[in-house]
């Protein structure tokens, strides 16, 4: 028995369906049992979540810096758009999101060739500039993309054995709210159970390995450009997912949507639950939905006025993130992990039979 | 046949002239040394030899064959590798993916392999860890295979490096001044293990501590203000009146 938990863990895949699967569970009990505005938020959560998980990668995994995934789930978002502009559409919800995937993919093509050739500030610069200069484009062709006002996202039924199957493991009906939160986060966990495997492997391997020495990386073989434009384009595609998902969760693409904050948001959020670390990701994300309504409900039963309680979300918000940085600077998940290996080479060290032998 | 051969190298920068005209030969199973004062161009002919420098004029000759245009990360293909001076490991890595990464050209699974773990690239994933494990094991520092190289003391993050070279089964090895740093009684260790790695491959390597060299070598090639100036066996370079000249004063003997 031990020795097949053992196999599974060992396994790749295995783990990561596990975990899928556990996921999927806890999905489906915390969107039938909250209402249809937290199922909102939910939605929210899982774009930001996905978005987040795939910038982590960039950053946290191969040492890039994005300021312009913000953008890149614009193009997510537009690309769905144009795909749902009324309800005669018939296209179903997967094939749109693997549309602004493939259009998004293509784009962060380009954007990683230009950076794979970028170091620091330089990075970050070129990829500002794609945040500032991708909602312009929305405003320039205001003929197909709607400029300031955006485009509509027209959501299409719910597919009729959807509603049987939800009816049949829940035994209530399907609110539209609850069947976006479904498809946000099925797609979250496709997107992370994929980039997990990514970076279990040897492509992560080799991602990680050209983040900590170049000069290393190269005399092992490895392509540096490809290993860093391979990173963006996953780190991409996520994106691209992550802007479909927005665009079905707030039915608008509109460029006041995709700002240089929201590309700020991103980092902040991988940066507070730990960079390279998809968990760290779904944490942030987490963070930053819940925590601005939770404090201001806190607020206003503490007896502040609306505004007063408004007010209070940012200053908190502020507060943990100064608060992570002083004192889990590797992040929430990071300085966990960090925790659990100290605490274990201190029982290695501390039992001498175990490290003896091959130590020369 | 010869491993490696260098000839006609110039390299300038600037109008600084680091190599004039300098060659060497790399025979199987050897172990050759490159030594010099300070400045003679020692480290610039290694980054020749392995595409971090390109020649102004000159050739690099692997196995009888002219290498156009070598990059380091050509290295692998061309069964060499390399150590660096600085070890150059991957801090945020276990010590265990470090040596996978050495490994790493030995795979054959791709991107979408990785992307749905399937089988295959798993198998593969097993044989590289097998590999790393082996030559871990080889260097007497399994035990640390899950730890991450900076809370290492600096001999065994030496290994380590030496073991990702290892790993990738070279048959030609560069060393870069790999006894820096090291006590006595570790360069004599050192010593003794890269004369067993001649058992599989020849060996490259920069050193300025006479001794070690003198001992490990088969062959030196002396370099001072980028020229050779002497080239033998370490008996006759150390009688050499030129390399005496140029270490006037440092002990060669």
């Amino acid at each position: 028995m031990r020795d097949r938990i053992t196999a599974v863990r060992r396994n790749v895949l295995a783990r990561h369906l596990f975990l899928a699967l556990v996921g999927l569970l806890v999905v489906v009990v915390v969107v039938e049992s909250i209402s249809d505005y937290r199922n909102t938020q939910l939605a929210s959560m899982a774009y930001l979540g996905i978005a987040a998980g795939g910038l982590t990668v960039l950053t946290g995994t191969n040492g890039q810096l994005s300021l312009g995934h913000g953008a890149l789930m614009a193009i997510g978002a537009y690309t769905s758009a144009l795909l749902l502009p009324d309800s005669d559409s018939s296209l179903p919800l997967s094939l749109v999101i693997l549309a602004a995937v493939a259009v998004t993919l293509v784009v962060g093509a380009a954007v990683g060739l230009a950076a794979a050739r970028l170091h620091g500030p330089y990075l970050a610069g070129a990829t500002l500039a794609l945040a500032v200069a991708v909602p312009g484009i929305a405003l320039y062709f205001k003929e197909t993309l709607g400029g300031e006002q955006g485009l509509r996202v027209v959501m299409p039924d719910i597919p009729v054995w959807v509603l049987d199957l939800a009816f049949f493991v829940t035994g209530q009906d399907l609110s539209r709210s609850r069947y976006t939160a479904y498809v946000g986060w099925l797609t979250l966990i496709v997107v992370f159970v994929l980039l997990a495997n990514l970076s279990a492997g040897r492509t992560g391997r080799r991602w990680r390995a050209v983040r900590d020495d170049e000069v290393s990386a190269e005399l092992a073989g490895i392509d540096l450009g490809r290993a860093r434009v391979s990173a963006f384009m996953v780190s991409a595609a996520a994106a691209g997912a992550a802007g479909a998902i927005l665009a079905f969760t707030v039915k608008l693409a509109a460029p006041s949507a995709f700002t240089l904050t929201l590309s700020l948001t991103l980092l902040a959020a991988i940066v507070l639950g730990g960079l390279g670390s998809l968990a760290g990701a779904l944490i942030g994300a987490a963070l930053l939905t819940f925590l601005p309504s939770v404090v201001t409900d806190v607020g206003r039963s503490a007896g502040l006025s609306d505004i007063q309680a408004a007010e209070l979300a940012p200053l908190v918000y502020g507060l943990v993130m100064v608060a992570v940085i002083l004192l889990a600077p590797a992040g929430i998940v990071g300085s966990l992990r960090g925790a659990v290996q100290r605490s274990a080479t201190t029982r290695r060290t501390t039992s001498p039979t175990t490290t003896k032998g091959t130590a020369s | 046949m010869t491993e490696l051969q260098l000839s006609g190298i110039t390299v300038t920068f600037g109008g600084l002239t680091a190599l004039q005209d300098v060659g060497l030969t790399v025979g199987p199973r050897q172990v050759h040394g490159v030594i010099g004062p300070n400045g003679a161009g020692k480290t610039t002919l290694f980054n020749v030899a392995c595409g971090f420098v390109q020649p102004d004029s000159g050739d690099v000759v692997r196995r009888g064959e002219r290498v156009e245009g070598l990059r380091p990360r050509d290295l692998p293909r061309l069964g060499m590798a390399r150590t660096l001076q600085g070890l150059g490991l991957f801090d945020r890595m276990t010590v265990l993916d470090n040596v996978m990464v050495g490994a790493d050209h030995h795979a054959r699974s791709g991107f979408l392999g990785g992307l749905l773990a399937l089988p295959r690239a798993g198998a593969d994933e097993r044989a590289l860890r097998d590999r790393a494990r082996s030559a871990l094991e080889d260097l007497g520092v399994a035990a640390y295979a899950d730890r991450y190289p900076p809370s290492l003391p600096y001999p065994i993050r030496k290994r380590v490096a030496l073991a990702r070279a290892l790993v990738s089964e070279p048959d030609l090895l560069l060393l870069d001044e790999p006894a820096s740093g090291l006590s006595a009684a570790e360069m004599e260790e050192l010593g003794d293990l890269v004369r067993t790695l001649t058992e599989q491959m020849s060996v490259l390597l920069v050193e300025h501590h006479m001794d070690l060299v003198m001992r490990v070598c088969d062959e030196i090639t002396v370099l001072d203000f980028g020229r050779v100036i002497a080239h033998g066996t370490p008996d006759e370079v150390r009688h050499d009146p030129a390399v005496l000249a140029a270490y006037l004063g440092e002990d060669v003997h």
